[in-house]
């Protein structure tokens, strides 16, 4: 009877909390990740920003999430779960989440979305990415240096615009460096799969890589190097700790600021749709400390001083002139490929010596 | 002196109430296992279980997302009911789903600006004869070279699912969709009819419950139910009565392939409306659990779909409320189905301590 009791008192008390959330108090922000906060990349990153957004606010919100979620029809029920238990602004976290997002927001017109590498919006979905390949390109041009065979292993994901921007972004300034570098790519067809990762990564040093570059979302990569005694770049977040003697630098995801200035944006009642794509200047890209034990002083300025020149705009990504495989020139001399090109940027770059899964 | 290990002896006659019995039996004691995991966690079990198993269905929408859950699960494991009973271990429904969803898909694709009202019956047959076809290739190999259809069925769920990767990468790429690897959407007549507005569920369930009631009767009614039941038992048997084992596997497959071929098909055509590569929560895999928790029964497997499709809502409310990693609905799963065997065990056979000589 007492536990019967007990079980009313809470359930009743649940209910009064919803209730009463839903009226005043702090906002309600929510998140969808593709993987566990786990990962120590791509989601371990979100789930840094979701704190660093709770730190900043403070009592101005309170924040949730739902990991491991599908990118399927399940990820509508996931949504639209955050978005029916009174969440004011939801964080969908990866590419697939797209045509769920908009279809939850459909319904939910009061609730605020922000979709995650997206190119979909509505009044009340936003789209926010970072220019990971800004990253892409430093992290080129110590690969150019440092690789002896010539031969660097890239794990890349799908074949989305994003990716093959990232692949294109590192091979010219690889190539930049050293012209006869090869690029070997394994399209794992995942984001978030350690296991096949690590494969991949393994498979790529039999064939002769001695830098592995991935595009997914884990450190399994990173600690296959360290076993296999190559080099490779972190992911995401800074790795270092998994691979101390194979981690070169990665390319860090710093979504904190952005998300609390999103759900600052909603407390305040000023939140709109918009399109937000930042990259190093703003701080949304930032490099890891590049590890002194493997690289040269000099290079360690070289890629200071391109951090510095792109942050000012003075060193681009894609500079042209640029060939896509088949030779035709696709962007000028002394012109830069612009963000319409690069948003759907579906084709190598002449040189790489491999074919766009088609 | 009785000896430290117990011998296990088959018990002459097993016990037929407790065979129905056994899955109600590993439900309770996977809730009970479940409360004290939730204890040793810190939470209040009650509340915890109430989080798990009550909130997810508290609202219509629930109900619905758990049908939308269940459905595809049911069929699946209606279809597997007719290999497993005929001991045919087809593992390899998921590949089957993924075949069913390209073939009857791929049809709702390359009809994609046409509205008309024979697109979903079409569509529907597609996927039928898509999973079907590949549900035969374990089958004539069985048939042909007596290989293992456990290897064979299982492969070739990642080969169905290579082939759908390279349909969405490559040629059935929606040509507006910036390279993603997604395809167009079906047009409005090759959606599945919601059946009330505001849902997610969808004319799938109404077909499903008739293939359902169906199956029902051939396993119950027909001569070809009872040559599977007794072929199962006794393949000896079943020769001397004069059964046709290769006709009966074709027949197995070939059914249950076309109904896992069904469900892919509803999943694309129901709640996605299109094709990309992750279509399926491993409903293939899932269903060979939901098939044997429900005794291979229709009416058990009607049952079971709901349990299992409630782990996967539940897992969900649990994170949102209590901040519990999603690996707990796996724990739930795991946990039914490592009871499920362990009763099933001891309904069969019984620990004996002898006496030693």
């Amino acid at each position: 009877m007492i536990k019967l009791f007990k079980y009313f008192t809470i359930i009743i008390s649940f209910i009064g909390l919803t209730f009463s959330t839903a009226y005043a108090g702090p906002k309600k922000v929510g998140f969808i990740y593709i993987g566990p906060p786990g990962d120590h990349g791509w989601t371990y990153m979100h789930d840094v920003g979701r704190k660093h957004m709770e730190s900043q606010l403070g009592d101005a919100v309170t924040s949730t999430y739902i990991e491991g979620v599908p990118e399927n029809a399940d990820a509508v029920r996931a949504i639209r779960k955050l978005a029916s238990s009174g969440h004011d602004l939801i964080f969908t976290t990866s590419f697939n989440y797209m045509d769920q997002t908009l279809e939850v927001a459909n319904e939910f017109p009061n609730v605020m979305f922000e979709h995650a590498t997206g190119y979909k919006r509505a009044d009340n979905v936003s789209t926010y990415s970072a220019r990971f390949y800004e990253g892409r390109t430093i992290i080129g041009h110590i690969a150019g240096h440092m690789s002896k065979t010539g031969t660097v292993g890239y794990i890349a994901s799908f074949p989305i615009p994003e990716v093959v921007r990232g692949i294109n972004a590192f091979y010219l300034a690889a190539a930049k460096v050293n012209p006869d570098i090869k690029i070997k790519v394994i399209w794992a067809f995942t984001w978030y799969d350690p296991g096949k990762e690590a494969d991949a990564a393994n498979t790529l040093i039999n064939q002769g890589a001695d830098i592995i570059v991935q595009h997914t979302d884990t450190f399994a990569p990173c600690q296959a190097a360290e076993k296999a005694g190559v080099l490779a770049f972190g992911q995401a977040s800074n790795q270092e700790a998994f691979c101390p003697n194979a981690h070169l630098t990665a390319i860090e995801d710093i979504w904190g600021p952005y998300y609390a200035a999103r759900a600052q944006a909603v407390v305040d009642g000023t939140w709109s749709s918009t399109d937000t794509w930042h990259g190093m200047a703003e701080g949304m890209v930032v490099m890891s400390p590049y590890n002194s034990k493997l690289m040269s002083p000099e290079l360690i300025q070289e890629a200071i001083n391109m951090e510095i020149a792109i942050k000012d705009g003075t060193l681009h990504s894609f500079e042209g002139p640029i060939y896509n495989q088949a030779g035709e020139l696709v962007v000028p001399e002394g012109q830069n490929a612009d963000d319409g090109m690069l948003a759907g940027m579906g084709f190598y770059v002449q040189g790489i010596d491999d074919e766009l899964p088609q | 002196m009785t000896n430290l290990f117990p011998t296990i002896v088959s018990r002459a006659q097993s016990s037929n109430i407790m065979n129905i019995f056994v899955p109600i039996i590993a439900i309770i004691l996977t809730l009970i296992t479940g409360s004290i995991i939730f204890s040793l966690m810190g939470f209040n079990a009650l509340f915890a279980l109430h989080t798990f198993f009550i909130s997810p269905i508290s609202t219509t929408y629930g109900i619905s997302e758990l049908l939308v859950k269940a459905t595809p699960l049911a069929l699946i494991a209606t279809g597997l009911a007719f290999c497993f009973k005929n001991n045919i271990y087809n593992i390899g429904a998921e590949g089957q789903l993924t075949m069913g969803a390209i073939f009857g898909g791929g049809i709702g694709i390359f009809f994609h600006d046409t509205n008309s009202f024979w697109l979903l019956p079409l569509m529907i047959i597609g996927g039928a004869i898509g999973g079907s076809l590949w549900a035969m290739i374990p089958a004539l190999l069985k048939n042909k070279f007596n290989t293992n259809e456990i290897l064979t069925s299982l492969m070739l769920v990642y080969v169905a699912l290579l082939i759908l990767d390279f349909l969405v990468v490559g040629p059935w790429r929606d040509p507006d969709g910036y390279s993603f690897p997604k395809t167009r959407p079906f047009s409005d007549s090759g959606r599945m009819p919601l059946l009330f507005d505001g849902l997610r569920i969808h004319i799938g369930l109404i077909i499903t419950l008739i293939l359902i009631i169906i199956s029902w009767f051939v396993f119950a009614k027909t001569i070809f139910g009872f040559q599977l039941k007794v072929s199962g038992f006794s393949p000896i048997a079943a020769r001397y009565a004069g059964f046709n084992q290769k006709i009966l596997i074709y027949l197995a497959f070939g059914i249950c392939g076309a109904f896992a071929g069904i469900a892919g098909l509803a999943e694309v055509s129901g709640p996605i409306g299109l094709i990309y590569r992750d279509i399926s929560p491993n409903y293939g895999f899932t269903a060979i659990i939901v098939a044997f928790l429900g005794r291979l029964h229709p009416l058990g497997i009607i049952f079971a779909s709901l349990v299992i499709a409630l782990t996967y809502l539940g897992a969900e409310d649990a994170q949102l409320f209590m901040q519990i990693p999603a690996a707990v609905g796996f724990l739930f799963q795991g946990l039914v189905l490592f009871y499920l065997l362990g009763a099933d065990f001891l309904v069969k056979y019984k620990f004996e301590f002898k006496k030693s000589k």
